[in-house]
């Protein structure tokens, strides 16, 4: 590749335009109680969340179980109502669209999900599985749909033959790729993966991890991509964004966040990976305790509780995410 | 010191030779774990790694004599706990041996703690039974170890029930509780599976300590070859019920032989290295009743398989050497210019 054709494409890369973008998402589920089951409270799974996306670009979200990484996921699917904020996706507000536009935007943005022994109908043949989100937007010739999904089923690199088959003669990797030929059958723009290599075996995982890197490449897909592994997802991010306690407490590039972590917590998580190398034994930043519940969250910084450098001002005053450096977003009084 | 004391320091704590633990299906039994020999010296904390299916938890099911009634069987071999052959040793005989001797804990703290009892209860259970001790006693001996293991508010979490605890706190409950009547051997199933790797963190730090503190052994069981790394000081690696590859944790990673563990350890993302594409192990572990009666069991999915791993079986080799492994391309007797080592 010569130098100029780099350069044109380092300028592609930068005029990329923004395909999702977040602002202030919320989203809380009631807590029911009392003799007549009003709402008392709420679970602040999503607390003022914002990012954006870019076209052809992997979004990872890390976080702990509980830290609300799977219901930003969801809300931006429109699978829950958010409770506040916007989504824009490709140009349109989607936020409070409904019936037959919100089925029509579905058709860009799919889903793959963590369990790929629940979420694949075990009554039904693999092609039908594959099929049915086509054919809930048109009708299609018989013969073209089955030509079609087998073409999929290739893509993702299973037979022809798993048309006919059903979902428990799969092992689990297998499953996860019909899972991805399934999200992949509309043609969508954006892929919301939810965990879906937590549930693998590591060479299992590898396999699935390339073949989602080649189908973005292929089919010039944005990826946001959930997951509690780190390593993971810096291995498939462009950016990445660390949620506590329903918050985005840090947003930056894939390098910069692990060459220089700068909220406490990210460097916390960081450090509490154990590195497949006995070498690189460290002192780890150990935190004390667990996460708060998200029902009753502390007050100020949602992390003030474990913070290592917690100051008096933590727990009063909760710090907005800032850009401290070009690209490099944080929530935290330190910077 | 005593004759004893000099020969307990010189043989192993455990050593099992041979185990082969086979499952019922339909009326024949099909080996889970094939031929596995291996021993744990006292204060040892030896890792057993392998993808799901390859025997790991079978095997140390089977040390406890803990397989499903009427399904699974120890089908030959020896388990030595101290000298003494455990194999054939009864309900009683184990009893007396479970949590006091040998304990263990679980993936699942959720569903290894009863409900319906108090924490307390859970843990002066085991303390009763092994100690002779009265009730009174062995609940101040519940609140020193709950606070041992590092939970908060340990006299009022005593009087608690399981679901009030988050996970890592049960985990804690489940160390507590195995911990109990200091055991020689600490049986650990993929003890941070469950858990977040910021409390996975506090767990495995507290394992290490404690296993400092009681001089105990540690029998590590995971999936995660970082857990290993972090705490290990031998590896076993697990293939289709065999053990494949034996080493010291700093030479397994430094210098990986099995074309397996290679290709397990290239197939993980690392923090530290860019990489665009990961290793891939093509095809999947043969089903337990397909499992070819010779050769390597890893053949067919082997990239480095000559015509002959599928007509020899590969031995591990036992002795105390820092590093074994079953592969042809290692064995000695194999002709020369075939084997790894001399090209």
């Amino acid at each position: 590749m010569t130098t100029k054709e780099l350069t044109e494409q380092n300028s592609k890369k930068k005029e990329r335009e923004n395909l999702l973008e977040v602002k202030n998402l919320k989203t809380y589920y009631p807590i029911h109680g009392g003799f007549f089951k009003h709402v008392v409270g709420n679970v602040k799974a999503v607390d003022d969340v914002s990012f954006t996306i870019k076209k052809g670009e992997t979004m990872g979200l890390v976080g702990e179980s509980g830290c609300g990484k799977s219901t930003t996921g969801r809300t931006l699917l429109r699978l829950i109502k958010p409770t506040g904020g916007q989504i824009i996706f490709d140009g349109e507000d989607i936020t409070n669209i409904s019936g037959s536009r919100l089925r029509k935007a579905r058709q860009d943005f799919q889903m793959v999900f963590q369990d790929p022994y629940a979420s694949l109908n075990p009554m039904q043949m693999v092609g039908d599985i594959i099929a049915e989100p086509i054919l809930n937007f048109e009708r299609r010739n018989k013969k073209e749909l089955e030509q079609y999904v087998k073409s999929l089923l290739t893509r993702v690199g299973l037979p022809e033959s798993a048309y006919y088959k059903y979902a428990h003669e799969f092992s689990g990797g297998q499953r996860q790729r019909i899972g991805i030929a399934r999200a992949l059958a509309l043609n969508p723009k954006l892929i919301i993966a939810d965990e879906p290599v937590s549930a693998l075996d590591v060479s299992v995982q590898s396999q699935v991890l390339n073949l989602l890197k080649d189908l973005q490449e292929e089919f010039d897909l944005t990826y946001l991509f959930i997951a509690h592994d780190l390593s993971v997802v810096k291995h498939m991010s462009d950016t990445i964004g660390v949620m506590y306690l329903g918050n985005l407490v840090e947003v930056a590039s894939n390098k910069d966040l692990y060459s220089e972590p700068l909220h406490p917590y990210t460097q916390a998580l960081i450090s509490a990976i154990p590195e497949p190398d006995p070498k690189l034994r460290k002192e780890r930043i150990v935190l004390q305790g667990d996460v708060p519940s998200p029902a009753n969250p502390p007050t100020g910084c949602p992390f003030h509780t474990r913070c290592p450098m917690a100051q008096e001002i933590c727990s009063q005053e909760k710090p907005p995410l800032k850009e401290v450096r070009p690209g490099h977003h944080v929530a935290c009084v330190l910077y | 010191m005593t004759a004893n004391q000099a020969t307990n320091k010189q043989t192993p704590l455990l050593e099992v030779h041979n185990l082969q633990t086979g499952f019922k299906i339909g009326k024949e039994y099909f080996n889970a774990v094939e031929s596995v020999s291996f021993s744990i010296n006292r204060k040892q904390i030896v890792g057993i790694v392998g993808e799901s299916g390859c025997g790991k938890s079978v095997m140390s099911l089977s040390i406890m004599h803990l397989l499903p009634q009427g399904i699974g069987k120890i089908r030959g071999g020896e388990i030595l706990f101290e000298g003494q052959d455990i194999v054939d040793y009864d309900e009683k005989k184990m009893n007396g041996i479970r949590g006091k001797d040998i304990s263990m804990i679980f993936q699942e703290p959720m569903t290894s703690l009863n409900p319906v009892f108090t924490i307390g209860y859970q843990i002066t259970e085991v303390l009763l039974n092994h100690q002779d001790i009265t009730k009174n006693e062995a609940r101040t001996k519940a609140v020193t170890l709950l606070k041992n293991v590092g939970i908060p508010r340990a006299e009022q979490i005593v009087d608690e029930y399981p679901h009030q605890l988050s996970g890592g706190m049960r985990q804690r409950v489940m160390i507590a509780m195995a911990i109990a009547c200091q055991p020689k051997l600490l049986i650990a199933d993929e003890p941070t599976t469950a858990l977040d790797v910021t409390v996975q963190a506090q767990i495995l730090d507290l394992l290490k300590n404690i296993q400092e503190v009681n001089d105990m052994a540690i029998m590590l069981i995971t999936h995660d070859l970082g857990v290993v790394a972090e705490i290990c000081d031998v590896v076993l690696v697990m293939y289709a019920g065999k053990i494949v590859e034996r080493a010291t944790v700093e030479e397994l990673f430094e210098n990986p032989k099995h074309p397996y563990t290679k290709l397990l350890m290239e197939a993980i993302p690392k923090m530290e290295e860019e990489r665009e594409r990961l290793a891939t192990i093509e095809g999947l572990v043969p089903a337990i009743k397909d499992m070819p009666a010779v050769g390597c069991r890893f053949a067919n999915r082997c990239p480095k398989a000559m015509p002959e791993c599928m007509q020899v079986t590969p031995r591990l080799g036992e002795s105390a050497a820092e590093h074994e492994v079953a592969c042809l391309l290692y064995e000695e007797s194999w002709p020369k210019e075939e084997r790894v080592g001399a090209r």
